[in-house]
């Protein structure tokens, strides 16, 4: 608890007043606040890029024929645009969130290691260069999906192997974060602040860290594995010399689901701040909020193989797999009745960030809902690799993570930058997204449902209708996401003065201990805690 | 309301209804399952979503209804409660409850589903990058053997003859050989591959099945009318994953067995004459037939492949060098790359298509290969 005492002198040499200025504030930073911001910029950035590769997606399929581009380039975009929106826009994204927020949320002045804090941001963009860069090596981007599944990683050209190393890199940088994370919640917190009386943003996010720590290994392991099949003679995923392709997967979804939860909870987090704090009434059922997600947190580890009930395995280990998928259900129910349950004779309104709140728990439950579905191994068998899987990971992972992303900036906007968004564009950005979204996605159910494998350039002519609604969706969707960096651009220039305690149900230490915009050091001596 | 609200009223609601009528048209759910196996599935599904639903209309009415009574515009004040254990307890249990439930009917269609023992017919399915291979391994039927590739026309899929697609009702699911089968017979598939993992998907037989190179896993169907039905590579398998369709014809059992009988003529028929004589002429134009069936998706009908991602043989060193090399890249694959190995097509075929290679385009070598080269170049 050394850190949590540490008078206002304690960072020595690092003069609080005067920061480096120009470019090399954010080069050398090692404060939480700049990092923070700088990981949400770099996400909006990989959320773009991301999205662009989708929309060139959407353009090939908004007809049958190959019209757009050439089979091998439209692999490349599925590859890579379930690369970058996973590892460069969602996780990203809610390491900032873990970066602005935890200090101030237990009461710290920064971060446990700032130091490394710098350079777990700044291994990012080199990553994000590779995975950019993949695209342009002879034979251009690997069209392997973003599951890199052996042995067609082993025919790709040498894009897979910048890939590769882009994976390696944003794993140490996912591992340092964690620690950081950890040891930052574990040590830092002020006195009073006990475990139990953790917002349960900060609560999620440890989980997560956890997480993160004990899976990106295992995925480094599986890419090297590819990468000495490749290079190096050896032949773990080939049958030939004695390896097992199927291997790959197990290795591979064993870091995967744990995965969709890394992304899941930190957003779970987010949205047990909003609701509570615009329902003007405590979280419903905080104990019971920790507990379930630290079990989702562990039957995650243990449900791998339902993303491969066609790859081949005995009946009993789907059995296994099965029962063991559908009672993740069980948790992930309990928060969603905590979540209405606290909204429940609240004094409720709907400022944009309860918007986005509400759009992620009705859409978010509806993917939960589908993913049940799939959990069930005969229904599976006829859904796995169609659009049904498609629309069901992008309501979780859209309606699910990024909808969440949404109502945390706009909820924590005016502290960070010490002003206010303008509240009718705010709501114009959720209802186009709304509705674009659904458009976009609602349709994928009924095209896998009747058989449309996903990640194929072009499609049989019975899928035509749907697939055109789905194009168009998903430009409304991308153009409404321009609004949004409008209104973001827009508050921080000219947005009018935001207050100390902007939303009145806020009750974490940022609304109640510190102005709007926060202070460089969050909290210089540790806030005292009734 | 007055006549012309009511008739602005009437017009809409036509509109509204005609719409759904138009909608009907769309496929909203699952194929219609020709097996007893996929009905079952068809039903599970059905239950499953319909409870989903259930339960999803119930937590909403309560969220929903708090968004409209429990909200501050309307003066609702805030209460202070924030647990209740009956009540946690309670919505902890009853989802356990109900998933034990659809786990029951899961499980024994799930067993249903993976007893493989004693088909009537056995047929191996193996995946090519980008074609299914077919051998009636065991029952009526066996020894046949044949390739499966996709039928539609390039110019329809590359745009060139968009009259012939929108004239095509089975665009990109036809394929030049179906995988015949008799109607009310357990038919087993034992799925594998040759290069890299493909999937064997039928919707309507109610199949899907991952062939894994190097390994053998299986699935069963037993349809109950005959028809033709129509699948899809389901698993990411390179650059022509989407055009390797999957067509399953059901015939009655007398119109199976003389299937059987007029394949088994062709068989014998095609046998080529080991000892024949190919002309340099004749190769070449066998070759081509080849060429098309196998090599044209990467390398191209010009000869000049995909700059960047697959070499054009055109000018290449390699197809205009010593005919040993060639042979043994062709018979073995090149390790890293999409070229794979073409061991499993006859001598005959090799022969053709590298006598085409060296022959055609630019190319002008003007040697032939002779089947007997490649059986030799295989020891």
């Amino acid at each position: 608890m050394e850190a949590a005492h540490a008078p206002t002198h304690g960072h020595g040499h690092d003069d609080h007043a005067h920061k480096p200025s120009g470019i090399m504030r954010w080069v050398k930073s090692t404060n939480h606040k700049d990092i923070g911001t700088m990981y949400l910029w770099f996400s909006f950035t990989m959320f773009l890029v991301g999205g662009v590769m989708a929309l060139i997606i959407r353009s090939e399929l908004f007809q049958p024929c190959l019209q757009i581009v050439r089979p091998e380039f439209f692999n490349s975009m599925t590859t890579y645009h379930g690369l970058i929106m996973v590892f460069g826009a969602i996780m990203p994204a809610f390491v900032g969130f873990a970066n602005w927020l935890i200090p101030m949320q237990i009461g710290a002045p920064d971060m446990a290691f700032p130091r490394m804090n710098n350079l777990s941001f700044w291994l990012l963009p080199p990553a994000a260069l590779l995975l950019i860069a993949a695209q342009f090596v002879p034979g251009g981007g690997a069209g392997v999906g973003w599951t890199l599944y052996a042995p067609l990683t082993t025919q790709a050209g040498p894009s897979m192997d910048l890939t590769i190393f882009a994976i390696h890199i944003l794993g140490m940088s996912s591992i340092m974060g964690s620690i950081n994370i950890i040891t930052t919640i574990l040590n830092m917190r002020a006195p009073g602040m006990t475990l139990m009386r953790m917002p349960m943003f900060c609560w999620t996010w440890l989980i997560t860290a956890y997480l993160l720590v004990a899976v990106m290994p295992v995925l480094a392991g599986a890419v090297t594995m590819t990468l000495t099949d490749r290079h190096f003679g050896t032949h773990f995923f080939n049958a030939a010399g004695g390896g097992d392709p199927v291997l790959y997967q197990h290795i591979f979804w064993f870091f995967g689901h744990p995965e969709v939860y890394i992304i899941a909870i930190p957003a779970f987090g987010v949205i047990s701040q909003v609701i509570p704090a615009f329902s003007r009434k405590p979280l419903f059922g905080y104990a019971s909020m920790v507990y379930a997600t630290a079990s989702i947190a562990i039957l995650s580890f243990m449900v791998w193989a339902h993303h491969m009930y066609t790859a081949g395995m005995p009946v009993e280990a789907q059995l296994y797999f099965m029962y063991a998928t559908v009672l993740i259900a069980v948790p992930t129910g309990v928060k969603v009745f905590n979540w209405v349950a606290t909204m429940w004779k609240g004094s409720l309104t709907f400022e944009t960030p309860m918007l986005f709140a509400l759009g992620f728990l009705f859409l978010f439950t509806l993917g939960g809902f589908t993913g049940l579905v799939l959990s069930i191994v005969p229904v599976d068998v006829q859904l796995h690799d169609t659009y049904y899987v498609v629309a069901h990971f992008h309501y979780v992972m859209v309606a699910g993570a990024l909808f969440s992303a949404f109502a945390g900036i706009y909820f924590w906007l005016p502290k960070w930058t010490g002003r206010m968004y303008n509240e009718t564009l705010g709501k114009w950005h959720f209802w186009l997204s709304l509705v674009f979204f659904n458009v976009t996605f609602f349709v994928q159910h009924f095209l896998g449902l009747a058989g449309m494998p996903r990640r194929i350039p072009d499609y049989a002519l019975q899928f035509t209708e749907f697939n055109m609604i789905s194009t168009i969706g998903a430009f409304g969707f991308g153009l409404s996401q321009l609004l949004f960096l409008y209104i973001v651009i827009k508050t921080i220039t000219s947005g009018e003065k935001a207050a100390e305690r902007q939303w009145e149900g806020a009750d974490s230490l940022e609304w109640t201990h510190l102005p709007s915009p926060a202070p460089w050091h969050s909290f210089e001596k540790p806030p005292v805690l009734k | 309301m007055g006549n012309k609200g009511f008739k602005k009223w009437a017009a809409a609601s036509v509109l509204f209804f005609w719409s759904i009528a138009a909608w009907a048209e769309y496929k909203l759910n699952l194929q219609t399952p020709q097996t007893l196996l996929g009905e079952k599935i068809y039903d599970l599904h059905t239950i499953i979503t319909v409870i989903c639903v259930v339960i999803f209309i119930g937590v909403f009415g309560f969220m929903f209804y708090a968004i409209f009574k429990h909200r501050k515009s309307v003066g609702h004040k805030a209460a202070t409660f924030h647990e209740n254990t009956a009540v946690e307890v309670a919505w902890t249990l009853v989802p356990a409850i109900i998933l034990i439930a659809m786990a029951v009917p899961a499980t024994s269609t799930l067993i249903t589903m993976r007893d493989t023992a004693e088909p009537d017919l056995t047929i191996k399915a193996t995946g090519y990058q980008w074609k299914w291979g077919y051998d009636y391994l065991k029952g009526e039927g066996e020894g046949i053997s044949f390739y499966s590739t996709l039928s539609t026309p390039r110019a329809q899929i590359d745009g060139t003859d968009v009259a012939g697609r929108k004239a095509n009702p089975h665009y990109l699911l036809e394929t030049d050989n179906h995988v015949v089968v008799p109607v009310g017979k357990k038919v087993r598939i034992l799925t594998t591959a040759a290069d890299v993992i493909h999937a064997w998907y039928v919707p309507a037989l109610a199949v899907k099945q991952d062939a894994v190179p190097g390994f053998i896993r299986d699935t069963w169907f037993k349809a109950e009318k005959p028809g033709i039905y129509r699948g899809q590579c389901a698993e990411l398998c390179g650059k022509e994953h989407g055009f390797m369709p999957i067509v399953v014809e059901v015939m009655e059992p007398a119109q199976y067995t003389a299937w059987v009988g007029a394949q088994q003529k062709k068989v014998a028929a095609a046998k080529v004459d080991p000892n024949k004589t190919w002309t340099p002429e004749e190769l070449k134009a066998h070759g081509e037939k080849v060429y098309a069936q196998n090599c044209v998706a990467c390398h191209q009908a010009t000869g000049m492949g995909v700059p960047g991602a697959f070499p054009a043989l055109s000018g290449s060193k390699l197809v205009t060098g010593p005919v040993a090399d060639q042979i043994k890249l062709v018979l073995n694959g090149k390790q890293g790359t999409a070229m794979n190995a073409f061991k499993h097509l006859s001598d005959v075929d090799l022969a053709g298509v590298i006598t085409y290679t060296r022959n055609s385009w630019n190319n002008k070598v003007g040697d032939a290969v002779a089947p007997a080269d490649i059986k030799s170049a295989r020891n």
